[in-house]
């Protein structure tokens, strides 16, 4: 920040301590008793019948409250505080504490403790992980940290978050593509169709892919459907909805429904879209981590 | 008795009518406001029961209503009530202000009728404890300008020459509340409803905690010690213990609250300076904090044996040990080390309610207690047993919740932080929330048991109030101030 408002900062804060001090400092009278009786005595004051007595502040609150400002004189010379005052230096950080030297540190000490045992599991292959008990015991614990809040503590997924103990891949199930996906992250691009095609061509579409999956639905619309479906929603799903992998465009005819299989949910998805996103892990988790993951991803279809 | 502080002339006639009011509303949206924090604890208990009427019922829309209802409906017309009826008659002189004054009750109840309908809507501002939408705000702030003229142009026409304690802690939140309200709510609107706060960022952030550390410093903590500077002297017959400790504790706790609101914020994107700042203003704070207990906790010396009788002297004790309680651990929640642990825990909610419940609650029944047979022209209560019961009722209520939510959060904090022998974290969010189910269900308890103490309190106000009008018609009549 510049000098001004360094100055600004410590001007005001060490204005509003000195006073509080000073403050604290005249106001220790002594005791306040009359002359002869050796009572306390009142201030003279009265207010609807409540006095005041004026007795001297508590000598553990006095000497207390002089021990706070002690202890803010050493905290304020030993972190950062008083404008751009940097604080002591710091053997550890061989710098002033900042938040960020502090994670830093904490992270190179993790890191250290840490490496020999993820970094053997980074060299080994995935295949071979996957039948590693030990490793998949480490593993489960890293995804019920990082991967059960969307795909659920089995795995099995979520609306909208896929399941991973199935057989269908929305973007391939080979040890080489979990891999990707976990470590860059995916999205999905389904368009909305809803102001493109018209809500009576959604209706159609929609009981169009419920046949294709052998679900109940209205044949006279699938047919209209059918037409509307070639004509814009195979250069993804493909002519026969198997999907795409190389665009993580799902399966249609396999009865798996990331987004619900309810005729209204299906239109939902076709009349508004969908963007899915699998978040990139690599600045996160680092790539021992992810291989790990993977591996256990890879061991839940093994199953 | 003789004081040198009164002028001459005719003695005042105070005007109670707006005490009654606000006397009353005190315990309709005490009931109100806990009653819907019973139902969201039994929604953490039992999540189904965000169904009831989806979206107006979903947790996360009903918990600023509860907020809401406590802090400014319950709170703010236990602090109208009591700062109109102190200030008359500390400073011997009716209120200012003419048609200001029924317009602060009117346009108070508009407030808080407008909040309980537009939070369930879901019309938020989003910044927590400052939820209403700018219309809202816009007559929340003509409302305390109207207070502000009330309040001290009572000051200012008094018949005493000092101004007692109790007004300078009354006279301090008023001040300080109209600021942080108009800062914190700037806002842009976009339509009727909707608005984009005037600032952005970890700035944002910043104004908004500065706004609610504070509105629990003033709001909840200034203002309810100007009440307590008053009905606890009052009640047990005994002059206030120091004065010159009155003046150290105020100018102490009003200069540093100020400080401290950065501690909300520790290990955020807030600048490093500004998190160490917070935390060393938040520590001096303690001692300014404990002033008001100790001068509080020392009027009742000589006077000990009357709790023994005086459940409504219980009330304010008790308030003043969970003060005290409360001020001693915001401190230490403040250092960050410790914050590390406490927060997002639940122990930051029953470090809240041990000051809602404990403090701010019992203070201001307390308070309606001592009132309300005055306002009514009535010897006493119509059961002061019930007081009893109603403290028995309160006392267990919050030591349940409190101790609850300090197992859960402390539980949560370090089960959030344990470590396997290979770095990853032993346990997932889900077993955190298991563990944490038990604590729910006793802090449901405990907020029941409070709740059900105030319904104790609402029917034996009832009965008073009935009585008084049936034994005399004169009970509205104007009270005149007894010569000095």
């Amino acid at each position: 920040m510049s000098t001004f408002w360094s100055l600004w900062i410590i001007v005001l804060t060490v204005t509003n301590l000195v006073l509080l001090l000073w403050l604290l400092l005249v106001n220790r009278r002594r005791e306040v008793k009359g002359p002869d009786t050796g009572e306390t005595k009142t201030t003279g004051h009265e207010y609807d019948g409540i006095e005041e007595y004026d007795n001297p502040l508590p000598r553990w609150w006095f000497y207390g409250f002089l021990a706070s400002f002690v202890f803010t004189a050493f905290y304020l010379y030993a972190y950062p505080g008083l404008g751009n005052w940097k604080g002591a230096k710091w053997d550890e950080y061989q710098d002033s504490w900042t938040s960020v030297n502090e994670l830093r540190y904490d992270q190179q000490q993790a890191e250290e403790l840490y490496q020999q045992t993820y970094g053997a599991f980074g060299k080994m292959p995935i295949t071979e992980l996957a039948n590693k008990p030990d490793a998949m015991r480490i593993a489960q614990t890293l995804f019920m940290d990082n991967c059960a809040l969307c795909h659920g503590a089995d795995a099995g997924g979520n609306p909208g978050f896929p399941s991973l103990v199935d057989k269908d891949w929305l973007y391939g199930g080979t040890p080489e593509k979990i891999l990707e996906t976990i470590t860059h992250g995916r999205k999905a691009a389904m368009p909305a169709w809803g102001s493109l095609i018209g809500e009576e061509s959604v209706a159609n579409v929609a009981e169009y892919v419920l046949g294709l999956s052998g679900a109940e639905h209205d044949k006279t619309k699938a047919e209209l459907g059918q037409k509307v479906f070639s004509a814009n929603c195979v250069a993804c799903h493909g002519a026969d909805g198997k999907g795409n992998q190389q665009m993580g465009a799902p399966n249609l005819t396999d009865n798996i429904w990331l987004y619900g299989k309810k005729p209204e949910e299906i239109r939902y998805t076709i009349r508004q879209g969908r963007n899915g996103v699998m978040p990139a892990q690599i600045e996160n988790l680092k790539a021992d981590k992810i291989h790990l993951l993977a591996a256990y991803v890879y061991s839940l279809s093994l199953e | 008795m003789g004081s040198h502080a009164t002028l001459a002339g005719d003695p005042p006639v105070y005007d109670f009518d707006i005490v009654r009011k606000f006397a009353i509303m005190t315990i309709v949206w005490g009931i109100v406001g806990m009653g819907v924090g019973v139902l969201i604890a039994s929604q953490l208990v039992w999540p189904s029961l965000n169904d009831l009427l989806q979206p107006y019922t979903s947790f996360g829309r009903l918990r600023p209503l509860h907020t809401n209802a406590v802090i400014f409906a319950f709170g703010g017309c236990a602090l109208f009530a009591t700062s109109y009826y102190v200030v008359q008659r500390t400073c011997q002189a009716t209120l200012f202000g003419g048609w200001l004054v029924p317009f602060t009750f009117w346009g108070w109840q508009l407030v808080i009728v407008l909040a309980a309908i537009t939070l369930p809507l879901g019309m938020t501002s989003a910044k927590e404890y400052a939820e209403l939408e700018w219309p809202i705000d816009i007559l929340l702030a003509l409302v305390w300008v109207a207070y502000a003229i009330v309040f001290f142009g009572t000051i200012v026409k008094r018949r005493t020459s000092h101004i007692y304690v109790a007004n300078w802690f009354y006279g301090g939140f008023i001040l300080t509340v109209a600021v942080l309200h108009i800062v914190n709510s700037a806002a842009v609107p976009v339509t009727l409803t909707k608005s984009y706060s005037a600032y952005a960022g970890a700035a944002d952030a910043m104004v908004q905690w500065w706004y609610g550390h504070n509105a629990v410093g003033f709001f909840l903590t200034a203002g309810f010690l100007g009440m307590m500077y008053y009905f606890v002297p009052k009640q047990a017959g005994r002059p206030v213990y120091s004065y010159q400790l009155s003046i150290v504790h105020f100018w102490a706790l009003i200069s540093l609250y100020i400080w401290a609101g950065s501690h909300h914020l520790h290990y955020t994107a807030l600048p490093d300076w500004t998190q160490s700042l917070g935390m060393v203003m938040s520590l001096i704070l303690l001692a300014p904090s404990w002033g008001g207990m100790i001068n509080g906790v020392m009027t009742l010396s000589g006077a000990w044996h009357k709790l023994k009788d005086d459940p409504t002297l219980r009330f304010l004790v008790v308030a003043l040990s969970f003060y005290g309680m409360s001020t001693f651990e915001g401190p230490m929640m403040a250092i960050k080390s410790v914050n590390a642990l406490s927060h997002y825990t639940d122990w930051t909610v029953g470090h809240v309610h041990s000051g809602a419940l404990g403090w701010v609650a019992m203070i201001s029944i307390g308070a309606v207690y001592h009132m309300i047979p005055k306002l009514f022209n009535r010897e006493t209560m119509y059961s002061v047993n019930w007081i009893n019961l109603h403290f028995w009722l309160a006392t267990v209520g919050t030591v349940l919740y409190v101790v609850a939510m300090w197992i859960n959060g402390i539980g949560q904090g370090l089960l959030w932080r344990e470590f396997n022998d290979d770095g990853s974290l032993t346990n997932s969010f889900i077993d955190v929330v298991i563990f944490s189910r038990d604590g729910y269900v006793m802090r449901l308890i405990g907020g029941a048991l409070f709740l059900a103490g105030m319904l104790v309190m609402a029917y034996n106000t009832y009965r008073t109030i009935q009585s008084a009008n049936q034994s005399s018609a004169q009970a509205n009549a104007p009270v005149q101030a007894p010569v000095v």
